[in-house]
Formats: structure tokens, sequence, C-alpha cells
């Protein structure tokens, strides 16, 4: 049976751990993620649970402890953001690399600098190529759902990948919203008990981990890692499945909010897809037809899947909570019009750039976007592509 | 402990096999299978190992050395890589999801580049923890397997490839760091400093110590590297002892807090005596660079009178 509660993003993820109880959890305190080692400590030190919490001294030693441990036969994870996330990079790599299902829960927050503890979405993008998959989360009911999810995904012998778990700093972390918390039993068993096939503390089959490997073997070791993101994408549908069975709610790759006969639709992640969706329920009561295509699952990319999502309206807004600092827009800015052009879909692209750093985005600035769609359409305005929204002026003073 | 016979240990199975591709008469190798002798027949060990000259000869995919379960993570960050492996054992041992009866035994080995300076931090962490572990660093002095760049474990005026000897140049200007000292005033309940003797006895019997005291133990190896150091490959055991005479590498323990030293020559050799063996410190012999040596003396008696006082105590 769920049971109806109110809290954080935050309390839901650390309330999520204890349910799995993972085997052990190295981590390193770091705005806005630090409430979850604080709170899973709590649950420790009062026997709710009897995860192995290992306090490092660093994120990059929180990632390399989590390698140790899941490499010697543990589930493992930790939690992270920004910077923290930006320290680790070397060993997101190596984790992913040696095809261990570590889970990572991130709290997404701004890089340095200007040191900013708020919200934007650079640490987790900056992570995008180290072969992690990335799930994001609009609210504290999906950074729960989605914490459940990971490790069924990760430890699936078809992906053998990390995965990354994503929900906005602060407006997510830190909000409290109301979620359905389902029963311990019921998340225990839909994880269901890790029993990876080769591991170090194996007494009567020692292995070896993290090899050396020449020209020779080093690019088939990359492919096989490539070939298992692309077996991810059905895993992430079927784990998707089996969750909406069992639970009721869910989506897999994205969420389309009144997208079928839209016009105009505007491709997000994260906590400012509500405000989107508010924009858009706001317009539809004006007549506009326009809609919303909420990403969740940036890694692997589901670029068939956008392409014919976006194949039938007139155009889309596609907004990067992120700079890339390539004069050519954000990672968004990138991928999503590839992912058109390579299926042949030929619609209209307008990109912008959102909160930074926690700026706020309002559903007043979301619908200026949708109406500025249409006037590109219907009066051929011209738009720069990759603009600011929400600057304090223009030039950005 | 039981007494210690060279041939029983001499004859026990190897743990790193042969066919690895270190250089002949490396300083590490000799090292590392020490260390590994110590371990009791039928107990199983995770060896943890810093990237570095070790690593890339001794598993090359798809070929190991090691004939026990093995992880070699990045360079950095050694100890907190086998912390998290020694936590994992006590997580799954705690769950009932190893069998009771085997038991592990947790070693790292890492150069003195990751040991002393890049993963320097990683180490202190997994010490400060209490991790039931063994650090060990086969210390050659500096970063071997990138071509001899100077590390915080070079001493003073040897000549490497980023402190290069020159007209204005007489090698590397710092002393050493201490670091065995450093690790001791973690008070972690075993820290000791060896290095080859003809009977293998000092390494031995600290080895298995460091290995079988409950917590967090660091084992400091001296282990000359013939390409680094510029000496006759084959003269390896002469320059151990001269490290060891000149008191220049102290033989020591803290065990649980107590300071002993576990050599002591009968007659201190003087410095020379060591560094004249060595390539790297060739400019040193050069008329009118008496002062040198002479500076290198005093540091090596300052630290030298240091010991003997933490151990008299």
């Amino acid at each position: 049976m769920s049971k109806k509660d109110r809290m954080s993003g935050n309390e839901a993820v650390a309330y999520a751990i204890r349910q799995v109880n993972p085997d052990v959890m190295p981590a390193f305190p770091i705005t806005p993620s630090t409430e979850i080692p604080q709170l899973v400590s709590t649950y420790i030190a009062n026997g709710e649970m009897d995860t192995e919490f290992i306090p490092v001294e660093s994120e990059h030693s929180s990632m390399s402890a989590a390698v140790g441990a899941e490499a010697a036969g543990a589930r493992s994870m930790t939690a992270t953001s920004s910077c923290g996330l930006a320290f680790m990079w070397e060993e997101l790599l190596v984790a992913a690399s040696n095809r261990l299902p570590i889970v990572l829960t991130l709290v997404n927050r701004t890089l340095s600098g200007p040191i900013n503890i708020n919200c934007d979405h650079s640490d987790g993008m900056g992570a995008r190529d180290t072969g992690w998959i990335q799930i994001y989360a609009e609210n504290n009911q999906e950074a729960y759902d989605n914490y459940i999810q990971a490790f069924p995904i990760a430890e699936d012998k078809r992906v053998h990948l990390p995965v990354m778990v994503c929900q906005d700093g602060f407006i997510t972390s830190h909000a409290v919203q109301n979620i359905l918390l389902e029963d311990d039993k019921d998340v225990k068993e839909f994880v269901g008990e890790y029993h990876p096939e080769e591991f170090l503390l194996n007494p009567g089959k020692p292995v070896a981990v993290g090899p050396y490997a020449v020209s020779n073997y080093s690019m088939e070791a990359k492919y096989n890692q490539e070939a298992a993101m692309i077996r991810s994408r059905e895993v992430i549908k079927e784990v998707a499945a089996r969750f909406r069975e069992k639970f009721g709610r869910g989506f897999d790759f994205f969420e389309e909010y009144r997208c079928e006969d839209a016009d105009y639709i505007m491709l997000i992640m994260g906590s400012a897809a509500g405000t989107a969706k508010q924009a858009a329920d706001d317009l539809r009561d004006k007549g506009m037809k326009v809609g919303v295509l909420k990403l969740r699952v940036f890694r692997p990319f589901p670029a068939e899947e956008i392409a014919a999502a976006l194949s039938k309206c007139k155009a889309v807004a596609v907004m990067d909570r992120c700079e890339s600092y390539n004069g050519h827009g954000g990672p968004l800015a990138s991928e999503v019009p590839a992912a058109l052009f390579m299926n042949k879909v030929y619609t209209e692209v307008v990109n912008y750039v959102y909160g930074l750093a926690g700026r706020d985005f309002t559903t007043e600035t979301a619908a200026g976007i949708f109406e500025e769609l249409e006037d590109v359409v219907e009066n051929k305005k011209q738009v720069r592509q990759c603009t600011y929204v929400g600057l304090r002026s223009k030039e950005g003073q | 402990m039981a007494g210690y016979n060279l041939k029983e240990v001499m004859n026990k199975p190897e743990r790193l096999s042969a066919g690895h591709r270190m250089c002949a008469g490396c300083g590490a190798t000799i090292g590392i299978r020490a260390v590994l002798r110590a371990l009791h027949e039928g107990d199983h060990a995770v060896i943890g190992n810093a990237t570095g000259c070790l690593e890339v000869s001794s598993f090359m995919y798809p070929y190991t050395a090691w004939e026990d379960s093995y992880i070699h993570n990045a360079f950095e960050n050694a100890g907190a890589t086998l912390s998290g492996v020694e936590t994992a054992y006590r997580a799954l041992k705690k769950r009932g999801r190893l069998p009771e009866n085997e038991n592990f035994k947790f070693i790292t080995f890492g150069g003195d580049g990751g040991t002393y300076d890049i993963g320097f931090q990683s180490l202190s962490g997994a010490m400060e923890r209490g991790h039931d572990m063994v650090y060990v660093c086969y210390d050659n002095g500096a970063y071997m397997n990138t071509g001899i760049q100077r590390s915080s474990a070079t001493p003073q005026f040897a000549d490497t490839t980023t402190t290069p000897v020159g007209k204005m140049s007489n090698g590397k200007v710092q002393t050493r760091k201490d670091l065995a000292a450093i690790i001791a005033e973690h008070h972690v309940p075993y820290v000791a400093q060896t290095t080859f003797t003809k009977d293998f006895k000092d390494i031995h019997i600290k080895s298995e110590k460091a290995i079988y005291t409950e917590g967090a133990a660091f084992l400091n190896v001296l282990a000359p590297c013939p390409r680094g150091w510029r000496y006759e490959t084959s003269e390896i055991m002469k320059i151990c002892q001269l490290a060891i005479d000149t008191c220049y590498w102290p033989m020591f323990e803290v065990d649980h807090g107590n300071w002993r030293l576990t050599y002591e020559p009968k007659k201190k050799l003087p410095i020379e005596d060591f560094l004249r063996e060595q390539g790297r410190f060739k400019h040193l012999f050069k008329p009118g660079c008496e002062d040198l040596i002479a500076q290198f003396q005093e540091e090596v008696d300052r630290r030298w009178e240091d010991l003997l006082f933490r151990c008299s105590r």
C-alpha cells in the first residue's frame, strides 16, 4: 500500500536509500546534497538500516571507494552535487569503463565560478560523456521513483553500467511537496538482491580489475561499453513498465504533456518542466496549442523517440539549463537538432538558455517563449539562437 | 609470531608470478614479493595498486601476474579504493553473503609518487578512518614510470628529469618528506620503515605485523630503481645495506605508538658511501661540491638524532 506524505527531494531520496539498504555508501558533504548522507547516517545511527557508510575525505575518494566496494561485490552508491561531481570526474569514467553498476544520486547545482550553490544542470551535463546513464527528475516523487529504478537498470546483465539519478538543487531537493511512498517490502522486492557474476571477494575465483590495455584491446572495450549503453534503452523501458505496473506511475524516456496536437513544444528537463506545464495550461486556456516534452532520460539519448515526438509540431523550444561555452548553445541545443536532422525531421528549433545558477524561470518567461515560437513560424521573426532568458538586461549587466 | 626461517619463507608459493614486465633487478617487485610472503597460507588477499610501473607491468590485459584478486583504479586513490573493498568485505560478511571460514586481507601498493604526492590525501583519509588494511609504499624516490621526475620522496641534490643538474642547478633543491613519521602521527596501530637485508627478516616480520595487526597499517619500503638511481643492477643489496648503514634510510617501527629502531648500524657510515654508488649524485663528487655533501650529511644526522630521540622515549 502506498502512503501519502510530505517530503523534500533529499528526504525522499534518503527514504528510498533506507528502503533499498545498499551494502556500502561512501559520501562527502556538499550543498545541496549534504542532507542525503546526513539522513542516511541518522537512519544508521537509529538502527533503521545497516548500510556501511564511509565518511570519506573528498568526493574523489567517495567515487574511488564506491568503485572498490562495487568491484568487491557490494551494492554501492554515493551522493553529490556540483564541484563534488566535477572532482570525481576521472572516477566516473573508471566506474563506467569497469562496468560497475554504482548508483549516484546527484542534486544538480551550478559549477564554479563564481561559486554559487543554486541549481542548474552544468554538473550533470559536464559528466554527460562519462558513460553513465542519466535520469532527471521533475519533483520529489520522481526523484524517489527514479532512485528505486536505478539499481535494476544498472545491475541488469545486459547493462552493467552506473546510473546517475538527478534532481534540481533546492528547487526539488529542499522544497517540501506531497509524495506517495511505497512499502519497504514492495521497494525491496522491486529492487531485488544483487548477485554479481565476478567480484574481488569471491574466494574460489580471484579476479583482476582495472587493467592496462594496449591499443589492440582498448578499442573493443570502448565499443562494448557503448553497446551496453545502447542495450540499456530496452532495460530502462522494461524497468519503467514494471514500475508502472507495480506502483502505477512513471515514464520511459520522456513525458509528453499535452503534445498530441501541439503546434509548439517546449523540450525541457528537471523541475522547470513544472513551470513549463503551467504556462502550457495557461496558453491552452487561451486557445494556443502548446505542449511540453519533459526529458527524463538524457543518457542514453533517446534520439529517435524525440524526433518522432517532435515530427508533427511547427516549432520546438529547446531549453538548456547549462552553458557549454562553445558559441553554439547548450548540450540539448547540440543533441536535439542533431537527433531531428539524423532522423530526417526538419522541425523549426529555437534554443534558449535559462535558469543558470538558480535564476528564476517563471511561467511568464515560458509563455513568452511559446509566443515567440509562434512569431517565428507565423511572422518569420528572426530569433538569435541560444538566447538567454531571465537576464537582468540584454547585455548581461 | 613463529621463529623466522629464511629457507621456509623463501619456499612459499609466489603470489606475484613470473612473467610480469618489470625491469630486471627492480626493487619494487622484490619488495612486493617479500611483503606477500608474509601472508599466511590459506588466507586470501585483495591487492590494490596505484597507477605506476608495477601496475602497467603486472596487469596488462589479458594477462595478470597476480595470484590473488587485484584492483587498480587510478594514480591518486589506492587508499580510498582499498578502503571501499575492505568496507565491502565487512558489509558482505555482516550480511552473511560471504563464507564464514574464508579470510581476506587487504594490501595496497603504490610508488612514492602515488603515495607521498598525488595519493597523499587518499592515503591519509584511509589511515585516519582506520580500515583494516596495509598500505605499502615502494619508495624509489621519483616518478620512475614516466621517466624519473622528482617527487617529494626524492632526496636533495638528486639529478632527475625535472630537477636536472646543470650550470645553474645542483639537482633537487628540497629535502625529502618523512612519510612514515607523518603516517605514524595519524596514530594508526602499526607503521614501519624497512628495506632489503641479506636475510629479508626485517621486511618479513614487519609485513606480517602490518598485515595481521587489526586496523590501518603503513609500510614504507625503500625499493631502489637501477634506471633512476643509475647503479649496476646487481648491486641492489649493497645499495640497500649502505642506505641503512649511513642512516639515510633508518629501519624502525611504530607499534601502537611505541617507536622502536629495528636496526642500528655498528658503525654509522658517512653519507658519501651511499651517494657514491649512484649516478644521480655523480655531480656531488666534482671538486668544489664538498659543501653539498656536508649539507646532505647534516640533514641525515639531524633526522637520525630526531629518530633516536623518538625511539628513546
